[in-house]
């Protein structure tokens, strides 16, 4: 049978002193171009949390706002108020960098993580006041160091900066004194993509109800990598980050495929849990620092506030079909291939229009595509476009070569069958994902039917393919067919009625003797 | 444009004479596809990547443009690109490498 | 004159507009030799 989804977790971490400090575009434009106007410029751009809070795109990400609500307000964003400024939403929170940094020293468990103690004295109780974190996490925190070791840390142990508002307040030391996997940038990131991680994961137990010990598998689908010079990239995220959150029932492993990670994450889940191999399965992603502010120098171009300055996180919880809620089709999965190819009609056939031909479903069934859903207010202004539109655009085209659509129709196709984009340029987190939270709500109430969730991956990055990756399920509302392991088995629906027949039988025997 | 790919640009210019050269783009937009274009004859306009200030001059075209895609063979570019014809806004990127070509082309 | 035939090409792609290896194929139908690949991504 098929699994089900049975709830999401997404979070945000606001960090614009790390959009300066560990942002790529940044750390690369201070070695090449150290007195550049834009180094000088851009903490002129950066957003206050306040700005963050109302900010449109994070409002729909945090689910205080739909996507249809969202699509209503007229692009560009970034200079219309929300009227919704909550850092707690329906699917999770957004969390201000003081936290933020309190939270990556409970889930640094090598003493690498050092705070200034009044730093940690005074926002410490701002963390203990989130509703996700409990006492387990707080018994994490430890009390700081002075601001003397810090600096000396920084000045003769090569250790990375953690600022606040401008201002040192600790730092990340170098886990190894000479093996670059575990440098102190590098365990900067992870700890970051960790604790977004672990906040993705306990927003999920907060938004589901579910019993910590009740998950028994984590899937990590990040796009970082932890390991030392004997195996880089090693992993395992997952476990890492489920022990913080207290999944002490949980094992798990990490899934790599750029962007592409996290549905490939989720049909890895569905699968575990349809075969039986688990129960409930939670795929989960933290943040990437390298990724702030990477298109920066073109929105201070032109004037825009920085919008790449939140970490996101998400998790989905997957388990076995409760006759509720939305199921993922495995019957229906696309695929690109080694053989496939790169031009983009063979990759949207092989991720769109072939599963649902062999599901014998038409492209107008499906209510809701889900590719990538980068915010166009970042990617626009970047000279990427608008990604999710283009996809749907594609998605149309290519139905107008097969003759499924009249040209005409395109425009239509792509404002009924399209999400705008309101996740945050994080690399694998606008991969399709962030749509089923939404999706989950819409089908519950009855309103959608089909949403097909698809990621992509630029494989090539990593100079190892030029290779092109893309994966596509289908989510669909439940059939209302509980499976044997969410109540009563088929088994004993079918014991219950032999036994019943044996019954019958015995009395008509009994009747014509 | 990646740092990268502007070193590598420049390498094979050195290498094989710019004459020699032709840069074929696929940006997604027409801000993107000048801002390319104008990397491989201006120079960089961010500052940042090996070919700031460097005046290489090079033909450069977006896949899409009318003058090179005279030179595919059909079916090839029908199974390539020809659907993205639908999805790009064509005009625009044909303006913007017009006016880039018309400016610093030297080739 | 042709543009392509007999030409050293660099192929800059973008994976939200046109991949290189897509353009790559045109190229090389138009009897340029491509001499690099590439497939940019901002996202």
């Amino acid at each position: 049978m098929n699994s089900v989804i049975k709830g999401v977790g997404y979070v945000l971490a606001h960090t614009p002193d790390m959009v300066i400090e560990n942002g790529t575009t940044q750390t690369t434009e201070r070695i090449v171009n150290p007195e550049s106007e834009y180094l000088k410029e851009l903490p002129n751009h950066l957003r206050s949390f306040d700005e963050a809070l109302a900010y449109w795109p994070n409002q729909v990400y945090i689910g205080n706002k739909t996507p249809m609500e969202l699509a209503e307000i007229e692009q560009p964003w970034y200079d219309k108020a929300c009227d919704e400024t909550s850092r707690y939403g329906a699917y999770g929170q957004m969390m201000p960098e003081d936290e933020f940094i309190l939270l990556m020293q409970a889930c640094d468990v090598f003493d690498l993580v050092k705070l200034e103690r009044g730093f940690v004295s005074a926002h410490k109780d701002a963390l203990a006041q989130n509703p996700v974190i409990d006492e387990s996490i707080m018994a994490r925190i430890v009390e700081g160091v002075d601001a003397s070791e810090i600096e000396q840390l920084i000045a003769d142990d090569h250790a990375e900066r953690i600022c606040f508002g401008g201002e040192l307040v600790g730092c990340v030391k170098p886990a190894h004194d000479i093996d670059v996997n575990l440098s102190a940038e590098i365990m900067l990131e992870n700890i970051v993509e960790k604790a977004s991680s672990v906040l993705s994961l306990l927003s999920l137990v907060h938004n589901t109800g579910i019993a910590k010990d009740e998950i028994e598998y984590v899937i990590d689908c990040s796009e970082e990598a932890c390991g030392d010079m004997n195996q880089r990239g090693g992993g395992n995220f997952a476990k890492a980050a489920a022990e913080i959150a207290g999944l002490t029932a949980a094992t798990g492993s990490d899934v790599r495929g750029f962007c592409a990670a996290p549905t490939h994450a989720l049909v890895e889940a569905a699968a575990l849990v349809a075969s039986g191999a688990y129960k409930t399965v939670a795929v989960t992603a933290g943040g990437c620092t390298a990724k702030l502010g990477m298109n920066g120098k073109d929105h201070v171009k032109k004037g825009l506030p920085i919008l790449e300055d939140m970490v996101a996180g998400l998790a989905v919880l997957v388990t076995v079909n409760d006759g509720v809620n939305p199921e993922i089709d495995l019957s229906v999965l696309g695929r690109h291939t080694v053989g496939t190819g790169s031009a983009p009609q063979v990759v949207i056939g092989s991720l769109v229009y072939d599963p649902l031909e062999r599901a014998g479903l038409k492209v107008t069934d499906v209510d809701y595509f889900s590719p990538e859903l980068q915010n166009p207010d970042i990617t626009k202004f970047a000279g990427a476009g608008d990604v999710p539109a283009s996809n749907y655009k594609m998605i149309g085209a290519l139905g107008v070569k097969r003759g499924e659509l009249e040209r005409t129709q395109l425009a239509d196709f792509v404002s009924q069958h399209g999400f705008v984009g309101w996740a945050p340029t994080q690399g694998h987190i606008p991969s399709g994902v962030p749509s089923i939270g939404y999706a989950r709500d819409a089908m519950l109430a009855g309103d959608m039917e089909r949403v097909m969730i698809i990621g992509k991956g630029s494989l090539f990055l990593g100079r190892m393919t030029n290779l092109f990756d893309g994966v596509s399920v289908l989510i669909k509302r439940n059939e209302g067919v509980q499976d044997e392991a969410a109540g009563v088995s088929e088994t004993e629906v079918k014991s219950m009625i032999a036994k019943a027949m044996r019954e019958f039988a015995a009395t008509l025997i009994e009747q014509a003797e | 444009m990646d740092l990268e790919n502007q070193k590598r640009v420049k390498e094979f210019t050195e290498q094989y004479g710019p004459e020699n050269v032709v840069v074929l783009l696929g940006a997604a937009d027409g801000e993107a596809a000048g801002l390319a274009a104008e990397t491989v004859t201006n120079g960089d306009p961010t500052y940042a990547g090996p070919l700031t200030g460097v005046q290489l001059g090079l033909a450069v075209y977006h896949v899409v443009e009318p003058e090179v895609k005279a030179e595919f063979d059909d079916a090839v570019y029908d199974e390539q690109v020809s659907m993205m014809e639908m999805v790009l806004d064509v005009d625009d990127i044909i303006n913007e490498m017009t006016s880039i070509r018309d400016q610093y082309c030297k080739f | 004159m042709s543009i392509l035939a007999g030409k050293k090409c660099v192929v800059i792609g973008d994976r939200d507009g046109i991949p290189g290896e897509a353009i790559s194929a045109c190229a090389a139908s138009a009897g340029a030799e491509v001499i690099f690949s590439s497939t940019e991504c901002f996202v």
